[in-house]
């Protein structure tokens, strides 16, 4: 391990590092839930959208390096990767706008029908290596190998931390934005003021489910940049039980991934310096911390500041 | 006479009824077969001979059957986790989780025990270990529900997570057999306390556990006043409440009888097949027993219908990828596909008119009587 050299030091900056690679996935899924929970609908499916979205780009990727070089085409994958995040999304809105369907079991089929979709098409891809995205280094005053390493910054996190102002701007000053939270908090009102419902929920689980497939294909391009068939792992739902815990709010789903990247960024850190009868435990860490979390901020005698009104309730 | 168009009102209301109820979630796997079928022909299979390897690798035969039954044990058992729960109103999905807990209080057991005593109480003290260890895991997440809010369906997930790091954990490290080398391991129970298979079969006991589980539980749903109480519960929380049901109580007797039956699928599977404790219990059983309780519409007697369909489906996984090179994956595929049409067939109750009570008809009678 190339921290080795730091002792103690690789501990933080391990995390560091982790927190940086680890978020990316947190803050995609969690921005794209936070939309689509706006409009007052729930997308388990997530977790199936980041396991496609991350074999769609991977295998994009590999198949177009031979036609448009290896700059191009891990942009090309991210591209895929959102596309198929939309494909999975839009069966998602329709299905789940159905009478009587409820969208939590929606979500529970696409995440088994995504995770399905992505190993079988998969299957080919898990052997060859596929150029990956770029990276930003940010460790370049550092004259320490490990240091330069381990500070890497994914352009699709720079995308992430610049979606976060422009979602909130978009849900608290502008037309669109008002009538997904009319949608989310009071599908009546909405109905009164002439929006379509169904066409608003469908554009934002899309949208969301877009997002999502980019964040798959972070997992897949970035980090830790191979496609297996569990390289998602429950990230995608972590995302959204993080939404809850940063309460509908777009800047406060990006301190959240950040501090779920850290947690998992724990193990693989203290295994680094040689610490690793708890590896399996500590990586444990961000479905406790999820859990925690949870248990902290709900409560069964209220609803939730910042819930959408209309979420969970049957249309 | 009133009384017997009182009878024939009474009789056909749930004759057509329960047709719908029977004819639409049959329609969905039909739909699901004709989906899948030309998602084969897209990737190059021809789909009347994958439905008939299908077929043939999972009813083809007594052998084949009972490589079927062998998977539908298992799933019999988690897809009570879900079927339960849900009559409560709770979508619960920790199946895999409480799967993984109960093997591992299994094994713990097992480990402990075996060789000391007989094999029959070491197997009744092991299936006990994952009936407690199970249930509480899943009572959990009920608790978390009723007393803080937190949304059991994404708690019951977690803890999926959290128990197979553990297991991993555990495997790794206290409970590594060094000499196995092939992947970590425990150590292997006593062969006395292994579960044997039934009598002239390669099934093992583990099929009757999941018939008597559940049996029990629809027994319990529907025959009983708990059944009643919860499906009440389950029915309108707000009105149980004020009919002074044990709402609290309830939600965790129901969550944990429930993940029992998982913990129990954990202990079948350590004990007549794995005989250690790895990775490999964790297998898709416990969401495959999600979608089982989905199709069955959460019944506990229809639930051992659709495990054994699927576990024909499970059993002709390898058939697929050998004959017809398709990835082990079409299986998942599969599911998917039936679980999106069944969601869907729930939309479709009441719109078609065969499946409507006849008033018209039905007044007519009252003039002809």
């Amino acid at each position: 391990m190339a921290t080795e050299a730091l002792g103690w030091w690789g501990v933080p900056l391990g995390i560091l590092a982790g927190t940086l690679r680890g978020s990316v996935p947190f803050l995609l899924v969690s921005l794209g839930e936070c939309l689509t929970e706006k409009s007052g609908k729930i997308n388990l499916g997530l977790e199936g959208t980041l396991l496609f979205g991350a074999m769609s780009a991977y295998a994009i990727s590999y198949l177009s390096s031979g036609i448009v070089g290896p700059t191009l085409a891990p942009w090309l994958g991210v591209l895929a990767a959102g596309v198929a995040g939309m494909v999975l999304g839009s069966i998602h809105g329709w299905l789940s706008q159905q009478p009587r369907v409820n969208d939590v079991a929606v979500g529970i089929a696409m995440i088994i029908f995504g995770g399905g979709l992505a190993n079988f098409f998969g299957k080919p891809f898990i052997q060859p290596q596929a150029p990956h995205l770029p990276t930003l280094p940010i460790g370049g005053w550092s004259d320490l190998a490990p240091v330069q390493s381990a500070l890497q910054i994914s352009p699709l996190f720079l995308l992430g931390v610049a979606i976060v102002p422009l979602m909130s701007w978009f849900f608290k000053s502008t037309r669109w934005g008002l009538y997904v939270r009319a949608v989310g908090d009071s599908p009546d009102a909405a109905l009164a003021m002439g929006i379509s419902i169904f066409w608003v929920r469908m554009a934002s689980i899309v949208a969301g489910s877009f997002l999502a497939g980019i964040g798959g294909a972070s997992l897949s391009l970035f980090y830790p940049g191979v496609w297996t068939e569990r390289i998602s792992s429950g990230q995608g739902l972590m995302a959204v039980a993080l939404v809850i815990f940063a309460r509908w709010r777009p800047w406060q789903c990006l301190w959240a991934s950040l501090l779920f990247g850290g947690a998992q960024a724990l193990g693989p850190a203290f295994q680094s310096v040689g610490i690793d009868s708890y590896y399996y435990l500590f990586n444990a860490a961000p479905y406790i911390l999820t859990l925690v979390i949870m248990i902290i901020t709900c409560s069964p005698k209220r609803t939730l500041a910042g819930a959408p009104g209309a979420l969970g309730q049957d249309s | 006479m009133a009384s017997t168009t009182a009878w024939r009102r009474f009789a056909q209301r749930p004759l057509r009824e329960s047709l719908e109820s029977i004819a639409l979630p049959i329609g969905a796997v039909l739909a699901a077969l004709v989906i899948f079928g030309v998602f084969c022909a897209l990737a190059g299979a021809n789909p009347l001979a994958v439905y008939g390897s299908i077929y043939k690798a999972a009813f083809g035969s007594w052998s084949a059957w009972q490589n079927t039954l062998i998977r539908a044990s298992p799933l019999m058992l988690t897809a009570l986790c879900t079927a339960l729960p849900a009559r409560l109103g709770l979508v619960i999905i920790g199946n895999e989780g409480a799967l993984v807990v109960g093997g591992l209080a299994a094994v713990l057991v097992g480990l402990g025990l075996g060789g000391t005593l007989p094999g029959g109480l070491v197997l009744l003290a092991m299936a006990l270990g994952s009936l407690v260890a199970g249930g509480l895991w899943i009572m959990a997440a009920g608790a978390l529900r009723h007393y803080r809010g937190v949304n059991e369906t994404i708690s019951s997930l977690l803890l999926n997570y959290i128990a197979i790091a553990l297991m991993n954990h555990l495997v790794q490290g206290p409970l590594r057999d060094p000499a196995f080398v092939s992947k970590p391991s425990s150590y292997e129970i006593d062969p006395s306390a292994w579960l044997g298979t039934l009598p002239d079969t390669r099934v093992h006991w583990g099929l009757i556990y999941g018939l008597v589980a559940s049996a029990l539980a629809y027994i319990l749903i529907q025959r009983t006043t708990f059944g009643f109480a919860a499906r009440t519960a389950g029915g309108n929380v707000r009105a149980a409440r004020i009919a002074g049901l044990p709402v609290g109580k309830l939600t965790l007797a129901v969550c944990f009888l429930a993940g029992s039956c998982a913990g129990l699928a954990g202990m079948v599977e350590v004990a007549a097949v794995q005989k250690r404790l790895n990775e490999s219990i964790v297998s898709n059983y416990g969401y495959a027993g999600i979608l089982v309780a989905f199709v069955a519409r959460h019944n506990p007697l229809a639930t051992v219908l659709v495990s054994v369909l699927l576990g024909g489906i499970l059993a002709a996984g390898g058939i697929l990828q050998r004959s017809h090179n398709l990835p082990d994956a079409t299986v998942l595929v599969f599911q998917g596909i039936v679980f999106l049409c069944v969601l869907y067939s729930e939309s479709l109750y009441g719109r078609f008119a065969f499946f409507q009570e006849r008033e018209v008809e039905a007044e007519g009678a009252v003039v002809a009587g």
